[in-house]
């Protein structure tokens, strides 16, 4: 694992006297891969879980696009990785490679009995999520590999099980694997799969036509099996007294890890960051409370690291807070903190807005979606503007005048709800 | 037997310097380069672990440079040096000596001038060289007044080395104030703003005159006193240590010591907060060792706000505490 991480720190150091909140983003940047090369097939899991539930039934083309993009995603896994596939419906039934919950290795033998194994799939039943991720939970414990990775696809709602029944699922499958999510269709549901999503470290985005499943299917197994390294979390330090008020993954999209903090030495927390490909950049926004110094006086108010599984520091930042009575100093807006404020903004503004539209109160939707108008907008979030303008008609963008649509495709709305989580880098075309 | 006091080794009492080390033995002063070099031991907090870019490891501040604040006291003679609360470095510098057997005790205090560069390298080369100046020539029995001028020229021709040809304008410069003390005499000598108060049974004198350019103005009548002291060019000086100080000799003044007194060098940063002298003698604390009269002076600077670099040494004359 000769992965190197390059931590960047963007802020303004500088805090008027008696202030006590130090933003900054942490920009990570994974390099190296070329020395390293991903990791070794061996250690490599994938589990694909496909809905089978009654309802991928209609249209016929959903279970077998279904299908198809599940015979896609085994073509692309390499010889040596281990797999399995689940099919889900209010239970998890192995259907490769056998009902005694073991992985198979990739061969081209176990490659073609996998898929004439999903070709035969029949959907019928109802919908578990909880009873799938558990199923694949028992076959990843088994793998000794560091790399493990799942992909959902679900045409429905969790209705077969309490959403507290999915919560301890979920609580228990954390930080053991990580996981892509899929809606097929509009009959999901955004929040929930987002969630799931969140917890497995991983994205959630809707697959409007059910022609292109495959292709996304193909790209998120090659992708998951181009990661150089797994298990890396980040660790903050922070002086004594100090509070982390919140540290998001901001780009490429949004995840609050701020609850996922696992205390490690005296003044140090750890969060996990899933695995990394050998060429890749996150960014996070950091934001701690500590407790003001006098003026003139510099602090340290947070050492951020990357460690692997095995607690090696792969790279290493600073934040930094200097006090001062020079207001044309603390005043200074940081671009990238100001920046990734509004997106995380236009994030809410879209979500509490289309909640507010489906509950009929139009003057807060209007309010929130003309807010969202205007952030993307101004970030030049050209992905965001093109989506919203689906959802609300636009009068004038500069100043996020709208007027909501009557109606509105399910599929557009479902879809601006899901990549609103989606950011624009700073500073990046 | 007695033993050096820097190596330990043993000396006898009529050696001049140390066998092992080559320590002069005549003379105890305060140490070259500064205070405590680097570092500090422990941060204010009580954190003694520092990562290696000098942060706390338990506050998070910034290890404080061994320059942010320091005391230093020897019989007779003590001295305090703060950065303030606002100025981020420490550009003010002290050294003190003491030439046993003779009774004589020679002080400087120099204030870095802030708008120009190496500031604290500056006022630490001036206090070195003419502290060096002043007990080198005491120990033979040189003349104070002559001695004066000689670590006053010296101090100014050592700064005016660190000037960069290519950044004249901001030549690495300061202010100077010493004393030099012998039985009978004190002799004070002064360039720019720093100063230096007499404090004795009659209350309290102030023996310098600010070398500004407000001061200038008073001395012509030109403004008031009162007015000098919201003069945006009260702090301007008109003389200073440095490449481009022009100087030919300090000011200098000397006086026979016939009572038990306190002599007081300081920098603005304590009498900008005490611009007269009543003002010092209200607040300098009475019956206690020079260091505590020092701490408190600059205590009472930092609590008015300790805008800037705050430097204080206190020397006793005639076993005087100002009472």
């Amino acid at each position: 694992m000769a992965l190197e991480f390059g931590v960047e720190v963007y802020q303004n150091e500088y805090l008027p006297e008696g202030s006590a909140d130090v933003d900054a983003i942490v920009t990570v940047t994974a390099s190296g891969a070329e020395k390293s090369g991903p990791v070794a097939a061996g250690d490599v899991a994938q589990v694909l879980i496909v809905d089978t539930s009654g309802s991928m039934r209609y249209p016929p083309t959903k279970l077998a696009a279904a299908k198809q993009a599940t015979a896609a995603a085994i073509d692309t896994l390499r010889d040596g990785v281990s797999f399995a596939v689940v099919a889900g419906t209010e239970r998890a039934r192995v259907v490769y490679p056998d009902a005694r919950e073991a992985l198979t290795v990739a061969n081209d033998r176990t490659r073609a009995a996998a898929k004439r194994a999903v070709e035969r799939l029949r959907a019928d039943g109802g919908t578990a999520m909880g009873q799938w991720l558990t199923t694949a939970d028992r076959l990843f414990a088994r793998h000794t590999g560091s790399l493990k990775h799942a992909i959902l696809l679900t045409d429905g709602q969790n209705q077969h099980e309490t959403p507290e029944q999915l919560t301890r699922v979920l609580e228990q499958v954390g930080g053991r694997f990580t996981g892509d999510c899929r809606g097929v269709g509009t009959d999901w549901q955004v929040g929930e799969l987002r969630r799931i999503a969140e917890v497995l470290l991983g994205t959630v985005d809707i697959v409007v036509d059910p022609a292109d499943l495959a292709e996304d299917f193909r790209s998120m197994t090659s992708s998951a099996m181009d990661k150089a390294v797994a298990g890396v979390s980040l660790r903050l330090w922070t002086p004594e007294n100090a509070e982390v008020l919140f540290l998001k993954q901001v780009s490429p999209q949004l995840v609050d890890l701020t609850g996922k903090r696992v205390a490690g030495a005296p003044r140090t927390g750890d969060y996990p960051t899933g695995a990394w490909a050998g060429a890749e950049s996150r960014d996070y926004h950091l934001c701690v409370r500590v407790r003001p110094a006098g003026v003139g006086d510099r602090m340290l108010a947070s050492r951020v690291s990357l460690l692997d599984a095995a607690g090696t520091v792969l790279g290493q930042g600073r934040v930094l807070a200097v006090w001062t009575d020079d207001t044309a100093l603390s005043t200074r807006l940081n671009a990238e903190v100001a920046h990734y404020t509004g997106q995380a903004e236009l994030a809410s503004a879209i979500q509490e807005g289309l909640e507010a539209r489906k509950v009929g109160d139009v003057e807060t939707a209007t309010a929130k979606l003309g807010r969202a108008v205007k952030l993307a907008h101004e970030s030049g979030n050209a992905d965001t503007s093109r989506l919203l303008a689906k959802v609300v008609d636009v009068e004038d963008a500069p100043t996020g005048t709208i007027k909501l649509r009557a109606r509105v495709a399910d599929e557009d709305e479902m879809t601006l709800d899901t990549r609103s989580t989606v950011t624009k880098r700073v500073g990046k075309g | 037997m007695e033993s050096c006091p820097e190596c330990a080794a043993p000396v006898s009492s009529q050696d001049r310097f140390c066998e092992a080390c080559g320590r002069n033995l005549r003379v105890q002063r305060t140490p070259v380069g500064g205070p405590g070099s680097p570092a500090a031991a422990r941060c204010p907090c009580g954190g003694a672990e520092f990562d290696e870019d000098g942060f706390c490891a338990r506050c998070g501040r910034v290890r404080p440079a061994g320059r942010d604040r320091a005391e230093f006291s020897f019989p007779g003679v003590a001295g305090v040096t703060d950065r303030g609360r606002r100025r981020a470095r420490n550009e003010d510098s002290l050294a003190f000596g003491r030439v046993r057997k003779r009774g004589v005790v020679a002080a400087v205090v120099c204030d870095g001038v802030a708008s120009s560069e190496r500031a604290e390298q500056a006022s630490q080369l001036a206090v070195d060289t003419a502290l060096d100046v002043l007990l080198t020539a005491m120990q033979s029995g040189g003349d104070p007044e002559q001695a004066t001028v000689d670590a006053v020229l010296a101090a100014d021709a050592a700064v005016s080395r660190l000037a960069r040809a290519e950044a004249a304008d901001v030549a690495p410069s300061c202010t100077y104030v010493s004393v030099v003390l012998t039985e009978e005499t004190a002799t004070v000598g002064w360039v720019g703003d720093s100063r230096a108060y007499l404090v004795g049974e009659a209350g309290a004198t102030r023996l310098t005159t600010d070398d500004t350019w407000a001061a200038q103005l008073v001395a012509d009548g030109v403004i008031t006193a009162e007015e000098a002291l919201t003069d945006r060019r009260a702090h301007v000086l008109s003389r200073w240590l440095g490449a481009d100080s022009g100087l030919e000799a300090p000011r200098t003044m000397t006086f026979r010591v016939e009572t038990p007194s306190l002599l007081v060098l300081c920098s603005d940063g304590l009498w900008n907060y005490l611009p007269e002298p009543e003002d010092l003698l209200e607040v300098l604390p009475r019956g206690v060792p020079p260091v505590e009269v020092a701490r408190e002076l600059v205590e009472v600077a930092l609590k008015s706000g300790g805008h800037d670099n705050i430097t204080v040494v206190v020397v006793q004359l005639r076993g005087g505490n100002g009472a």
